[in-house]
């Protein structure tokens, strides 16, 4: 913009300086600390998972050494109850749990999100219908649900991936679903019906880009829960037997008797890792929501204490 | 005779995200006496809440203050909320803006307006409850009233309730943000002519702060008008009216319509006050005055006596001294 | 079908726009009545171009109701609406949307109207995206015009500024300039200036009294009667969903009729404090619209009421003591 706007604008008045939009998430990601780490955390996971077929040449489930062994400075991290090396197997293991993780989150965010909007948009008749829905599916216990869809379905990624994204959809469901019915009733919405707009067009333009930056915040959080579930329902044995992941790092020690041989090495690993990125996870996308859901405001309730300077001197003299 | 409450060259700075601050009291100064109605007029951004606030010590933490407030002569602003938490509602008190809207949903009136009591070890049990009914017969609300929630009651009742529930440990000082910006006019009128009576009846002090001039005009005696942290001018609203010395206070008065003067054209001011996150230089008010001359975009005006009681900051009133020396 | 520019714009005749009120399950079984808020319960006037008609009165009136029901916001439970000869009242959705680029809306909020991820420029060219009108660089022209016409000049400065960017009365002027894209030949303006700072009022009423020259009628809906007196032709005041008075403004404001309108006209506060008239306060509050009191529904709080306003529901005539004979009020002692 030129000098000669910029001048004008400030005589007018216009704050061109207030880049930063209210309800961005770029105002939040890159200055809130724990935003900042949580980033940092799985941005890093996500570095391993892509330099992957880089830093693995070969198998890693090769057998390089005897069972168990410990520690040592050419296998930093030991090896498995295959004689396989540690730090090969995480590494091919971020691959997997971070895609399950990615791909069962969206599929959630994409359902709840989706369930919510219409929900919420226009209510009456559908809205109750899909809440009612919801209801259900938040009934079925979720167990049993994936050892049944294991046993009829059999034991795929892809299934594992859906799977996943029927259970969890639900809070997605109801977050946006309150946050739509408050955005619908906001006055530009009102202004955009009262001009002509169809509901398309109030949905698509006015609504959901209101909404998208709590429904992205809340997507973060749905990978934490994603990734962990892949976890425990590989520990469980109900996951794809042909690919490596963290829960099915846990689920080998376990069946190999990692702990009677007084192999942490096998077990500790996994489990950190799979803890450190539902951290992440949960740090960046709960300080994004933090900042995004009107609700979720109490920096009124601090305790106020205002600090006080001493006197100056006066500037002028009369 | 020392006035009741005295604000000397008072400051306040706001810290603000990214470590620029906002000044946004810029060294103003007013007093109080015993039983006087003192309007603080002055519109959105000019620092007068703010000023307000700070009476109160009701500052968040990336506030500084500096300067004094003095009740009965003590600062109590010297050591920060430990020396003006004590005179909070038993000294000073305060309706807030959009107090009606600030009530406790799952607590009754009553309970509510007892509160204070409690704390500040005004009353306790029965005693207090009937000093609740009897300041709610005095705010114009039945008494049995006293039990019910904030949402059986409309929006001027919720307004009466909280003047009640400011004045349960009997203060001296009344201080009201906007008490009757979203009510009808005629709700209005009510409420303004309760707190003027009860000014009169419990001997207090009052100091409304508000951007509603017409209202200033009718329950206060003195007025200061607020532009950009500063004070421009302040007298008795008879002279704020009559004869402004500063050319804000006049095109303030003349953008408001009058129901009577039908022909007249109404004054708008155009442009934005200044940015109080950077330094002003010369008259804050300059780029908008339709009066501003040479020394007013490089010399900031004082604050000068230009009549009985009558100060006003702007470099006009200097032209004027020269030409009756 | 339109009756080429004669004849009022806007007709309403006995309008009423009811709110219906749960009874709650334990209502239902016990077969109470079910009760309804009346916000708008009989009104009629008519507006023509080039006129300012304001509409007065405090919360609870029923004036934004009215407001709505004329644009089609909301539904109404009775009477007609004709704009421009044709009656609205029973048209669908899709036959309403050529007439919705007639009539245009300005809201209270400034902070709220516009959407805060649109850009101006967008949001005034919104309604001629919604309605197909014109190809890209005509409607960027068109932009420009509206944004002139609102006085947001160089337009240039403005096209490309978010919301957040700009002061209130700034905001108020883009819905102004969004509302003017379409040329409408009505536009309400719901209380366009109560919540900006005095001294940007006037830059926008005048505004919306210029426009009136182009022959726009403008329905002004406000509680401030003192913003009615100085910009409206005419004033209409309405107390409980009915209208109480109306008449040119002159006549209203300088010799009002009804109790209710001297009432009010006499607690606005007056900006000379040597004023010294006594204001007429009157008790109480306006009652809720649920429970409308019989006969005339102000007598509880009217100073002058007598028996025979219990019962009897006052008609708008013309009063004994005015001086124009557009004027007329609801009151059976006048």
């Amino acid at each position: 913009m030129s000098a000669a706007i910029q001048g004008t604008a400030a005589a007018e008045g216009v704050d061109v300086s207030a880049a930063r939009r209210p309800g961005s998430i770029r105002s939040v990601a890159f200055h809130e600390p724990t935003a900042i780490a949580g980033l940092a955390i799985i941005g890093i996971f996500v570095l391993i998972a892509l330099l992957s077929p880089f830093l693995l040449p070969g198998d890693p489930k090769e057998k390089v050494g005897p069972i168990f062994e410990h520690p040592s400075a050419s296998h930093p991290l030991g090896l498995d109850g295959g004689g396989a090396d540690m730090v090969k197997l995480l590494i091919a293991g971020t691959r997997v749990s971070l895609l399950v993780g990615f791909c069962a989150a969206l599929v959630s965010a994409l359902i709840g999100g989706t369930v919510g909007l219409f929900s919420g948009f226009y209510g009456g008749k559908t809205d109750i219908a899909l809440m009612r829905m919801t209801d259900y599916v938040i009934v079925i216990p979720d167990i049993p649900l994936m050892i049944v869809a294991a046993a009829l379905f059999g034991r795929s990624l892809t299934n594992i991936i859906i799977i996943i994204g029927i259970i969890y959809w639900t809070t997605t469901a109801r977050l946006i679903r309150a946050q739509v019915k408050s955005v619908r009733e906001r006055v530009y919405v009102k202004r955009a019906r009262a001009l002509g707009a169809g509901n398309r067009r109030l949905i698509f333009k006015h609504v959901l880009p209101q909404v998208a930056p709590l429904l992205i915040a809340n997507t973060v959080l749905l990978v934490a829960y994603a990734i962990f579930a892949e976890t425990f329902i590989t520990f469980l044995g109900l996951g794809d037997p042909s690919v490596i992941s963290w829960g099915r790092l846990i689920e080998n020690a376990f069946t190999d008797d990692a702990i009677l041989n007084n192999a942490w090495w096998a077990i500790v690993p996994p489990g950190l890792c799979v803890t450190l990125v539902v951290l992440g996870a949960t740090l960046f996308g709960q300080s994004l929501e933090d900042a995004l859901n009107p609700r979720l405001r109490v920096g009124h309730l601090s305790v106020r204490r205002f600090k006080v300077r001493p006197l100056r001197g006066k500037l002028d003299s009369e | 005779m020392t006035p009741l409450l005295e604000a000397e060259d008072l400051n306040v700075w706001f810290e603000l995200p990214g470590g620029s601050e906002l000044h946004a009291v810029r060294g103003i100064s007013f007093e109080l006496e015993p039983g006087e109605r003192f309007g603080l007029v002055g519109e959105s951004g000019c620092g007068k809440t703010t000023a307000m606030l700070t009476i109160m010590g009701l500052l968040p933490p990336n506030a500084s203050v500096a300067g004094e407030v003095r009740l009965n002569g003590e600062n109590i602003l010297a050591r920060g909320e430990e020396s003006v938490s004590p005179h909070r509602w038993n000294d000073i008190a305060m309706v807030f803006q959009g107090a009606m809207n600030a009530f406790n949903p799952v607590q009754t009136v009553g309970a509510q307006i007892e509160e204070p009591m409690h704390l500040h070890g005004i009353a306790e049990g029965k005693m207090a409850r009937r000093h609740v009914e009897e300041l709610l017969e005095r705010v114009g609300i039945s008494k049995d009233r006293a039990a019910r929630y904030p949402h059986e009651f409309s929006g001027g009742m919720r307004q009466r309730a909280a003047i009640a529930m400011a004045l349960a440990c009997e203060p001296k000082i009344l201080l009201a943000d906007e008490p009757t910006t979203a009510l009808d006019v005629m709700v209005q009128a009510q409420i303004l002519e309760l707190l003027a009576s009860l000014a009169n009846d419990f001997d207090l002090a009052l100091m409304l702060v508000t951007h509603d001039l017409p209202i200033v005009a009718q329950v206060c005696d003195r007025a200061a008008v607020m532009y950009a942290g500063e004070i421009a001018e302040a007298g008795t609203i008879d002279a704020l009216y009559h004869t402004p010395r500063h050319p804000y206070t006049r095109l303030l008065f003349a953008a408001i319509p009058d129901l009577h003067a039908g022909g007249e054209r109404v004054a708008s001011i155009p442009g934005a006050p200044p940015r109080l996150d950077r330094p002003i230089v010369g008259c804050p008010f300059q780029p908008r005055c339709d009066k501003a001359f040479e020394p007013c975009p490089t010399v900031t005006p004082r604050l000068k006596r230009v009549g009985e009681a009558h100060d006003a900051a702007c470099h006009l009133n200097d032209l004027v001294r020269e030409a009756t020396a | 079908m339109s009756t080429n520019g004669s004849g009022p714009l806007l007709e309403v005749e006995g309008l009423v726009a009811r709110y219906p009120i749960g009874r709650g399950l334990v209502g239902a079984l016990r077969r109470e009545p079910t009760l309804s808020v009346r916000a708008v319960d009989g009104i009629s006037f008519s507006l023509n171009r080039g006129e300012m008609l304001a509409l007065v009165g405090e919360s609870g009136c029923g004036k934004t109701s009215t407001a709505q029901s004329v644009l089609r916001l909301i539904e109404t439970d009775g009477g007609s609406i004709r704009f421009d000869g044709q009656e609205i009242t029973g048209l669908s959705a899709s036959a309403l949307r050529p007439l919705r680029r007639r009539m245009q809306i300005v809201y209270q909020d400034p902070y709220e109207s516009l959407d805060p991820r649109f850009r101006v420029g967008a949001t005034i060219e919104e309604p001629l995206e919604v309605h197909g009108i014109g190809s890209r660089s005509e409607r960027q022209a068109e932009v420009r015009q509206a944004l002139e016409v609102a006085g947001l000049t160089p337009p240039d400065l403005y096209i490309d500024r978010y919301p957040h960017e700009l002061s209130g009365g700034q905001r108020q002027r883009v819905a102004i300039a969004a509302s003017l894209v379409l040329h409408p030949e009505l536009l309400v303006a719901d209380e366009p200036v109560s919540m900006l700072d005095v001294s940007v009022r006037a830059g926008i009423l005048s505004i919306l009294d210029g426009l009136r020259d182009n022959g726009l009628a403008v329905l002004m809906i406000t509680h401030d009667l003192s913003t009615a007196a100085h910009y409206a032709d005419r004033i209409a005041v309405m107390y409980l969903g009915r209208i109480v008075e109306e008449g040119p403004t002159h006549e209203v404001i300088e010799n009002p009729q009804h109790p209710y309108t001297r009432a009010l006209l006499s607690v606005v506060p007056k900006r000379d404090p040597r004023d010294r008239s006594v204001p007429q306060i009157l008790r109480g509050e306006t009652p809720n619209s649920i429970h409308i009191p019989s006969g005339c529904r102000f007598h509880p709080r009217c100073p002058i009421a007598i028996a025979e306003c219990k019962t009897v529901d006052p008609e708008l005539r013309r009063p004994a003591a005015s001086t124009d004979p557009a004027h007329r009020a609801a009151c059976i002692r006048v």
